[in-house]
């Protein structure tokens, strides 16, 4: 479980979070969900540690992050996988020495396990036949298989996922949201998700929170999603028509 | 003030450069890669360089020397001392300023713009040590570049005074004997080993600590050259100073 409290983040006077507090349960796909520029990354980077906060604190597990001293933050992060929402491929190595690179690093695995144990995850993202190839021969989507397979060869406990469906067409989007689920509930793995992404919001959005104007302005489950009267995240999720009817459709399914 | 924390940045980079080497990484892959890119890779400009600016130099000398009661040998003499003293450590360095410094801050520089060293620091690697380490070792190399360019000065020169006629090869080679110290050649290396630690660590620190996207890269690059060289050329003055006088 990640415990977020009173979370601020200001970048030259432009305040970007203004004090969030929520908690991401274990075993749960969780959303963050907001506007393109809402400080979505930003969070998310607070959380694993690449922003450091202004103020407010972030604990795993009830070990609160910065109090962690240099060799224990480093064994907390061996524990997180991230996806970033630019991917982050190294470019020099191939798609499977990129995904053999956490396990050459942090497991004492030999080469053939390692080799099994990446044709395993590169085989569940769909990826059976780009071993060779390197991150510029590979379209966005791919790429973003790429990073998903990367982040879970080690079996993290968490893990972050920046957007990990844009840029995909929906049956690939679809095999990646299942994808993360299956795996949270298999491992008990504490996963957060960006995403602006309706369809993941309906499908796995178990935990959801909505960020507006650097405050959190929502946070439920997405059958809640459909009752909310909620200005704000209403507003959000049903500012297409599509929406705006599927909404109708379940309240009147539910009478 | 902006230089003085700057400067104070690259000697904590330092400190964690040396600090907790990755665990399982195959250090001896990296550094291979890292002696083909920095090290082999640059000694096709080197050697072309260092034998037509030999070559140049003895002409040089040659043309100046119209007293004839100087003796011809001083041709050979004179391209030997300036080759080794300052040409090959200096000169070449600076030129490498241009060739490793710029490829080390693009490349180091890109990975930082394409979050590829948040990606490594998240996993828990020691992103500084796992980047710049290596090229540190593989610089380390560098003296031997050096030698080379050093004897392909004094060939360069053999070969521009023998074809010109402005000497006799037993002159040229009477000359690159004469009154020869053994502590100048020490001398050189003792430079070119510090700036090997310059031009792999300055370079380094732009490219890490760069912000911004693509066109920041091309411009740290530029910040990177001007700064590796002045510190080269400051250097410089204070190790001779050091050691020769
Ligand atoms: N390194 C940074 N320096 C300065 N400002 C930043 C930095 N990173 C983000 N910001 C600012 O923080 C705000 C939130 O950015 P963020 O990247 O978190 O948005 P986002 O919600 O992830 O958007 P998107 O959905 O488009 O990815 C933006 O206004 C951005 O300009
Ligand atoms: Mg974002």
């Amino acid at each position: 479980m990640i415990t977020v409290t009173n979370l601020h983040k200001t970048f030259d006077s432009v305040e970007v979070l203004k004090g969030i507090s929520t908690c991401f349960d274990k075993g749960k796909t969780n959303l963050v969900i907001g506007q393109s520029g809402s400080g979505k990354t930003v969070f998310l980077k607070c959380m694993i540690g690449l922003f450091k906060p202004d103020e407010g604190e972030i604990s795993f597990e009830g070990h609160v992050y910065k109090n962690l001293d240099y060799d224990e933050q480093r064994e907390l992060r061996t524990q997180i996988g991230m996806v970033f929402q630019g991917s982050a491929l190294f470019d020099s190595m191939s798609v499977e020495e990129n995904v053999k690179f956490p396990l050459k690093m942090f497991s004492s695995m030999n080469i053939t396990q390692m080799k099994e144990r990446v044709d395993m995850v590169l085989e569940r993202v769909n990826l059976k036949d780009s071993h060779k190839k390197l991150p510029s021969e590979l379209s966005g989507g791919m790429k973003k298989r790429v990073a998903i397979a990367r982040a879970i060869v080690l079996n993290p406990k968490y893990l972050f996922c920046d957007e990990p469906n844009s840029g995909l067409d929906p049956q690939t989007s679809i095999l990646i949201d299942n994808l993360i689920q299956e795996i949270t509930r298999e491992f008990d793995i504490t996963t957060v998700i960006n995403s602006h992404d309706m369809n993941s919001v309906m499908e796995i959005g178990e935990k959801i929170v909505f960020l507006k104007d650097g405050l959190k302005a929502w946070e439920g489950s997405n059958k809640e999603i459909f009752n909310t009267d909620n200005k704000a995240i209403v507003d959000f999720v049903y500012s297409s028509n599509l929406m705006k009817n599927v909404r109708e459709v379940y309240r009147h399914q539910q009478i | 003030m902006k230089h003085i924390t700057k400067i104070g940045a690259y000697f904590i980079m330092l400190r964690k450069v040396f600090s907790r080497p990755p665990r399982g990484c195959d250090f001896k892959e990296v550094l291979m890669k890292e002696v083909d890119d920095l090290i082999l890779g640059s000694l096709g400009i080197v050697s072309f360089i260092s034998f037509f600016v030999g070559g140049v130099v003895s002409i040089q000398t040659a043309l100046n020397l119209t007293n004839p009661l100087l003796p011809k040998f001083l041709i050979g003499f004179a391209t030997r001392q300036s080759i080794i003293l300052e040409f090959s450590p200096t000169f070449i360095s600076i030129i490498m300023a241009g060739r490793v410094g710029s490829f080390i801050t693009s490349s180091i520089g890109t990975m930082r713009v394409t979050e590829q060293i948040d990606a490594l620091e998240v996993m828990g690697v020691n992103s500084l040590n796992y980047l710049i380490f290596p090229k540190i070792i593989a610089m380390m190399l560098y003296p031997f570049i050096i030698a080379i360019s050093m004897f392909l000065g004094i060939i360069g020169g053999w070969v521009a005074a023998v074809m010109g006629g402005f000497a006799t090869s037993s002159d040229y080679t009477q000359g690159i004997q004469v009154e020869f110290i053994q502590f100048h050649v020490i001398y050189a290396f003792i430079k070119t080993l510090v700036f090997a630690f310059v031009l792999a660590t300055i370079p380094a620190f732009h490219g890490y600590y760069m912000q911004g996207g693509a066109l920041e890269v091309g411009k740290a690059s530029t910040t990177s050259f001007v700064w590796t060289s002045v510190v080269i050329i400051v250097l410089n003055y204070i190790i001779t100073q050091l050691l020769l006088s």
